[in-house]
C-alpha cells in the first residue's frame, strides 16, 4: 500500500488563534481515513490545507506525491472534493451541473451512471434549489467523483442529514472505497467515525490526540462493558458483586447496570440471575464506543 | 481554457432563467421604445437636428442596457456566486480562474448584445430609425462602454461585503445615471441646472460616444469619452482584481 497523503508538522494561524497546531499524519491508499473532533477543532482547516485551498503557515503537505500549493492544477485533476460550505447556482439543473463539472477534467466517468448509483436519476432535470439536503449532498458527491479521482475528500458529509440518510451515505462511502479509491473525511459524529473509518485521528484544539483504528482506540481505553437489565421488585445483588470480572453494580430505579470486563461477563450475569431465581427483562449489553474514547482523551462529551 | 465554453453556455442559460434580469435586459428597453414611440412618433424635428425622437432614442437606450447589466445584473451575480459558495466549489476543480472570469464577462456581454439587438430591431421595424455611422465604429464604441461598465460592476462586487450590499450600491448608482446621462431622457430636454450633473456621470460618456458614432461622428470628436471609459476600465479592473476573493 502506498501513501496517499503525508502531512508533517502542519501549522495554520487565524489571527492569534492556532487553528492547526503541529499536525502530522499519513493516509494510506485504499483506506477510509477519518478526522474526528468537535466543531472548531481544526478539521476543516487541515483538510483544506491538504486539498490546496488554504496555504499552511508551516509544515509540509504531500498529496499523491504533489505539493498542493505548487502543483494545484495537476492535483485537482486527480482528486475529488466535497466541501463543507459550498453551493451551486440555484437554478442550475442536476444534469447541467454534472455536464459542466465534467468539462473541467480531461478524464471523467459517465455522469448518467453516477446519478443512477447515487439515486439521483429521477432528479436529472431538477434545479439545485429544489433538492433536499440529502439530495444536494449526493449531488456534491457525484461532482466529487465525476473525474474518477484517486483520492476523495469529504468534509462533514452527513451534517444536516437525518439518521436514515446518514446510514445511506455511509454505504455510499464504503462503495467508493470498494472501487479502490482512498477516502479522507472529517466528521464530528463519533459513531460515524467508528462505523465508517478504517483509521481515525481524533483532533482537539488543533492537535491530534490519538490516531488508530476505532477498535484499537476503544481497546486501548480498557473501558468496561455494561450489562443493563430490569427486575420488578426487590432482590439481593450480592452474588453479582462477588462474580469474577465484575467491578461494580449500580441501580437506577428498577434498572440495574453491571460494569465489568472479560468475555464471559454477559453469560456469567445471566447464569447468576437464573440461579438466584430473579426474573429479569430487557437485558442488553453496552460496549464502550468512540464517544467514551473521546471523553477519556479530552475530558469532554462530544455532542451535536 | 478547458471548461470556458460550457461555463459560458451555462451562465447564459442561468441568466435567461432569471425572469427579472431577462426582462430588464431584453424586453424592457424595446417596450419603452414602443411606448414613447407611440407618444412622440419619429417625425424629423429641428430640436434633434432634423432627426426624429426615435432616431436619437435608440442609440441612447443602448446606454440604458449597458448600465442595467453592468451595474445591477453583474455585481449581484458576481457577489452572489462568491457569497453562496459557488466560487468555492469551482475553486476545488482544475478550472482556471481566467477561464471563469472570461466566461463570466462573455455571458454578460452576450446578454447585453441580445438586449441591444432586440432594441435596434424594434426601432428598425416599427420606426424605421436612421443609422448614419459605420457598424464597426459603433461596435467598438459599444464594446468600450460595456467593458468600462463591467469593470465598474466587478469593482462594486469586489468591495461589497454581501450580494445584498452589491445590489443596493448598484441600484443606487444605476438609477440616477439612467436619468441624468441622456440614456432615457435626451440631455437637451433636461433643465440647465440638472445638466450640470451630467459630466460627472460615467454613463453620460457611453451615451454621447455611441450616439455620436451612430450618426457618423469621427472618433476624434470623442477623445473625452474614450479617456473616461478607458479610465473606468483600467481603474475599475485594477481595483476589482485586487479586491477579488473566492469566499
Amino acid at each position: 500500500m502506498g501513501i496517499a497523503v503525508e502531512v508533517n508538522d502542519l501549522y495554520k494561524l487565524y489571527r492569534a488563534v492556532r487553528a492547526v497546531d503541529g499536525v502530522s499524519f499519513t493516509v494510506e491508499e485504499g483506506e477510509i481515513f477519518g478526522m474526528v473532533g468537535p466543531n472548531g477543532a481544526g478539521k476543516t482547516t487541515t483538510i483544506e490545507c491538504v486539498e490546496g485551498l488554504r496555504r499552511p503557515d508551516r509544515g509540509t503537505v504531500r498529496v499523491l506525491g504533489l505539493d498542493p500549493q505548487r502543483d494545484g492544477y495537476e492535483l485537482r485533476r486527480r482528486i475529488g472534493v466535497q466541501l463543507q460550505e459550498a453551493s451551486l447556482p440555484p437554478r442550475l439543473k442536476v444534469w447541467e451541473a454534472l455536464d459542466l463539472f465534467s468539462s473541467f477534467y480531461p478524464h471523467r466517468v459517465d455522469g448518467k451512471a453516477l446519478l443512477e448509483q447515487l439515486g439521483l436519476a429521477d432528479k436529472r432535470n431538477a434545479a439545485f434549489e429544489k433538492l433536499s439536503a440529502g439530495q444536494k449532498q449526493r449531488l456534491f458527491i457525484a461532482l466529487a467523483l465525476i473525474n474518477d479521482p484517486e483520492l476523495v475528500f469529504l468534509d462533514e458529509l452527513t451534517t444536516g442529514l437525518d439518521p436514515q440518510a446518514r446510514r445511506a451515505m455511509w454505504d455510499l462511502v464504503r462503495g467508493i472505497r470498494e472501487r479502490g479509491k482512498t477516502v479522507f473525511l472529517t466528521t464530528h459524529f463519533m459513531e460515524e467515525a467508528e462505523r465508517l473509518c478504517d483509521r481515525v485521528a481524533i483532533i482537539d484544539h488543533g492537535k491530534i490526540v490519538a490516531l488508530d483504528t476505532p477498535e484499537n482506540l476503544i481497546r486501548s481505553l480498557g473501558a468496561e462493558q455494561r450489562v443493563v437489565f430490569t427486575v420488578d421488585g426487590q432482590w439481593d445483588d450480592t452474588p453479582l458483586r462477588g462474580m469474577p470480572g465484575v467491578t461494580r453494580v449500580e441501580h437506577i430505579g428498577e434498572r440495574t447496570v453491571v460494569y465489568g470486563r472479560g468475555e464471559g461477563l454477559v453469560g456469567g450475569v445471566v447464569g447468576a440471575l437464573e440461579r438466584m431465581g430473579v426474573r429479569f427483562r430487557d437485558l442488553r449489553t453496552e460496549q464502550p464506543t468512540m464517544e467514551d474514547v473521546f471523553l477519556a482523551l479530552t475530558g469532554r462529551v462530544l455532542r451535536e | 481554457m478547458r471548461g470556458f465554453w460550457k461555463l459560458l453556455l451555462v451562465q447564459a442559460k442561468l441568466y435567461l432563467r432569471e425572469p427579472v434580469a431577462t426582462f430588464f435586459t431584453v424586453i424592457y428597453p424595446p417596450l419603452m421604445l414602443l411606448l414613447f414611440g407611440a407618444i412622440y412618433g419619429n417625425k424629423p424635428t429641428p430640436f434633434f437636428g432634423g432627426r426624429g425622437t426615435m432616431d436619437v432614442t435608440v442609440p441612447a437606450y443602448i446606454g440604458l442596457i449597458i448600465v442595467t447589466v453592468g451595474l445591477i445584473g453583474l455585481p449581484i451575480g458576481a457577489a452572489a456566486a462568491r457569497e453562496s459558495g459557488v466560487l468555492r466549489r469551482f475553486r476545488a476543480t482544475p478550472l482556471h480562474p481566467l477561464a471563469y472570469i472570461l466566461s463570466d464577462i462573455a455571458s454578460y456581454l452576450s446578454m447585453t448584445v441580445i438586449g441591444v439587438l432586440m432594441l435596434i430591431l424594434t426601432g428598425a421595424i416599427v420606426f424605421h430609425i436612421r443609422f448614419e455611422g459605420s457598424v464597426a465604429s459603433v461596435l467598438v464604441g459599444f464594446l468600450l462602454g460595456t467593458t468600462g461598465f463591467f469593470a465598474l460592476g466587478y469593482l462594486i462586487a469586489g468591495l461589497a461585503p454581501t450580494a445584498r450590499a452589491a445590489q443596493t450600491v448598484g441600484m443606487v448608482l444605476a438609477f440616477p445615471m439612467m436619468f441624468l446621462s441622456g440614456a432615457t431622457i435626451p440631455l437637451e430636454v433636461l433643465p440647465a441646472k440638472v445638466q450640470v450633473i451630467s459630466p460627472y456621470i460615467p454613463l453620460t460618456y457611453v451615451v454621447s460616444l455611441i450616439k455620436g458614432l451612430w450618426f457618423g461622428d469621427p472618433w476624434s470628436q470623442h477623445w473625452t469619452e474614450i479617456a473616461v471609459l478607458v479610465g473606468c476600465l483600467l481603474v475599475g479592473g485594477a481595483i476589482a482584481a485586487r479586491t477579488f476573493r473566492w469566499e
